[in-house]
């Protein structure tokens, strides 16, 4: 028998999955085994899924995702640290027919950038805003998030996060979804293909709210791992991550159709 | 001829912010301002010509509503004091650099930190020389009646998109405060949204049918390209500098001595200009439209003319003198006089200060 080549692999009838079009070519610059690639992957596959392409304006963050604009394949605008929920605002003010969101590390999306959220989400503005909490700073060198779990090592807490002098970590999403103007807040994960699967569920969701003109913000956070800032491994810092991480952020719907679920 | 009325400056910014075509509004109140935004809240534009009008949380979010606004094309605008100006600085910058353009109209009060709510001019270093971070530069106008805080709303409009750069409109508590006869311009249509897309390739409203994405952004972390997107701005900013300079001069053909004044000082420099005259004193008024662009041409003209001094009159320790002295460099004399922290000098002041410091002295 001759050997399989990759011709005799690349078939029609084996393409089961393909890169969406809506991710560009470019080599993404996050570390191998981080949960952000995925979860860019995932927001472009949902967006073109929805016909979305043309009609979609998408604000990066300042975090390791700053250069989301890089690698997704939609209009874009680059926010200074935290603001992009005021852009994402004006945007859909004054064009209310277009698809808008936000995409925002916890540093971003949690402290700097906490009035532009509350605010945001309280007047219920009709955009996605997706949350990447990995716990940490990222593209800073991994300093301390105020997502960061107690006792939780970084490079601003090196001898692990003490709450008496630090604070305690801040669960935004709990909190925006006690706002009146949310009106779908819910905790994913993407470290699995079934939590990939719920993610990418998740996301449509949020997007076809936004399409079908509900009245607020849809919000997903997603639990996300620093492999880099954790200083482990891609595997282990997801066994950390459901270990350490779930039990406190814990994952599923926090609201649906603007209605808090009782847990 | 157009609609006469009586107005507040703010009133006059805020009609003409509606009558300019404005896409968008953003503010957060702030004295001695506050009336722009009271005003179209009342004015309810969004059905008379389906302006948005929005309160910000802060003046954080209404300038970074501004870039994600004005990034997708539409006209934008935000007004706010000093203390409020200040916490823009930051979004100016990202503007500046992703090349969008936007009008923020600056009633100054007096400074510095929370100041108090009287007429200052001690901006004009954070307006003029980059209150944000970086090599950028800011188109700025400054209105010296109410009639001028009406027409200079759709003149930095214009002045915005054709440069894509935020321009800014820096008047004071005076003129924001102060009821003048004003001819209002008529309405100019809002653009439609088909027309933003047509006119502005640019802008980030929704990836054109198969065409490449827009994106905005001030981030390069190439250096050299990074420095040449900067040469790229200083071409820019050199071009404005050729074209846009503005300014007004008054009996500057046989004066000895020249007020150099902005805003709500030339008003009261026009005055002491009589006064001098009145006593025989040959006295002109060299008054900057645009601060940035400065007036270099005819400050240096005058000076190679022979004139024995300039004054520089600013309500601020003195600010834009240094301006001047860069273009005087030295051939003549030049003095400051201003009071300030929310004082406002008299005409006789301003006469006294001539007479003083560039005629006894
Ligand atoms: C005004 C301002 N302050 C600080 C920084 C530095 N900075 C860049 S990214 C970042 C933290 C990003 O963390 P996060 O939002 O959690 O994103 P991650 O990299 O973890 O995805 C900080 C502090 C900045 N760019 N701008
Ligand atoms: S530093 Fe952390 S968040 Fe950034 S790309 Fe690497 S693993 Fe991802
Ligand atoms: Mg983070």
């Amino acid at each position: 028998m001759s050997e399989i080549t990759l011709q005799d692999i690349i078939k029609p009838e084996n393409l089961v999955y393909k890169k969406t079009s809506l991710m560009t070519d470019k080599a993404l610059s996050y570390c191998p085994g981080c949960g952000h690639g995925t979860t860019h992957r995932l927001i472009m596959e949902v967006i073109e899924e929805l016909g979305q392409e043309n009609e979609t304006i998408g604000v990066a963050p300042v975090g390791c995702s700053v250069l989301a604009y890089e690698f997704m394949n939609v209009d874009m605008q680059e926010a200074a640290h935290g603001r992009a929920p005021a852009l994402a605002t004006a945007i859909k003010r004054l064009w209310p027919n277009k698809v808008v969101f936000t995409y925002q590390g916890d540093g971003d999306l949690a402290a700097i950038g906490t009035a532009e959220t509350i605010h945001a989400c309280n007047r219920g503005e009709r955009i996605v805003m997706v949350f990447i909490n990995n716990g940490i700073y990222g593209m800073t060198g991994g300093q301390m998030a105020p997502t960061t779990l107690p006792g939780m090592k970084t490079a601003t807490s090196p001898y692990g996060r003490d709450i008496a002098t630090m604070g305690n970590p801040l669960k935004m999403t709990e909190l925006v979804a006690t706002l009146p103007g949310t009106y779908y807040v819910t905790r994913q994960s993407v470290q699995t293909p079934a939590a990939v699967r719920k993610a990418r569920k998740a996301i449509k969701k949020a997007f076809q709210n936004q399409l079908d003109g509900k009245p607020g913000v849809s919000f997903i956070e997603v639990v996300s791992n620093c492999n880099s800032g954790w200083k482990m491994e891609p595997v282990q810092s997801n066994t950390w991550m459901e270990e350490n991480m779930f039990p406190f952020y814990q994952l599923g719907d926090l609201k649906v159709d603007g209605k808090l679920i009782d847990k | 001829m157009g609609e006469l009325k009586l107005m507040k400056g703010n009133e006059a910014l805020a009609e003409a912010a509606i009558r300019a075509g404005v896409d968008g509004y953003f503010g957060y109140p702030i004295t001695p301002q506050s009336e722009v935004i009271e005003y179209l809240m009342a004015e309810k534009p969004f059905e008379r010509t389906g302006m948005v009008v929005l309160q910000a949380e802060s003046e954080v979010a209404s300038i970074n509503m501004l870039y994600g606004g004005g990034g997708t094309g539409k006209k934008v605008m935000t007004s706010s004091s000093s203390p409020g100006i200040s916490l823009m600085q930051e979004g100016l910058s990202y503007l500046a650099g992703a090349e969008i353009p936007c009008v923020v109209a600056n009633v100054v009060r007096g400074g510095p930190g929370l100041g108090d709510i009287q007429p200052a001019q001690s901006d004009y270093f954070q307006s003029v020389k980059g209150g944000g971070h970086g090599d950028y530069r800011l188109l700025v106008l400054a209105p010296s009646s109410v009639q001028e805080m009406s027409d200079f709303v759709p003149l930095a409009f214009d002045l915005a998109f054709k440069y894509r750069t935020p321009a800014l409109i820096v008047s004071d508590g005076l003129i924001g405060q102060m009821m003048e006869k004003v001819e209002l311009f008529d309405q100019i249509p809002r653009l439609t949204d088909e027309e933003v897309i047509k006119r502005h390739p640019w802008a980030t409203n929704g990836k054109p049918k198969g065409g490449e994405r827009r994106i905005l952004t001030s981030l390069d972390l190439d250096p050299h390209k990074l420095e040449r997107h900067n040469w790229h701005l200083q071409e820019k900013y050199k071009t404005i500098e050729e074209n846009e300079v503005r300014f007004e001069m008054l009996h500057c053909e046989d004066a000895e001595y020249i007020i150099v004044a902005y805003g709500s000082s030339a008003r009261i420099a026009q005055k002491s200009i009589q006064l001098a005259r009145e006593k025989g004193i040959k006295v002109g008024l060299l008054r900057p439209i645009t601060l940035w662009p400065f007036p270099k041409k005819p400050i240096d003209e005058l000076t190679k003319k022979g004139v024995k001094g300039f004054l520089s009159v600013e309500m601020s320790a003195g600010q834009m003198i240094e301006d001047v002295k860069l273009v005087v460099e030295g051939r003549t004399k030049v003095e400051h006089f201003g009071r300030y922290g929310g004082v406002i000098h008299s005409p006789e002041q301003v006469l006294e200060a001539l007479e003083q410091k560039l005629i006894g002295g």
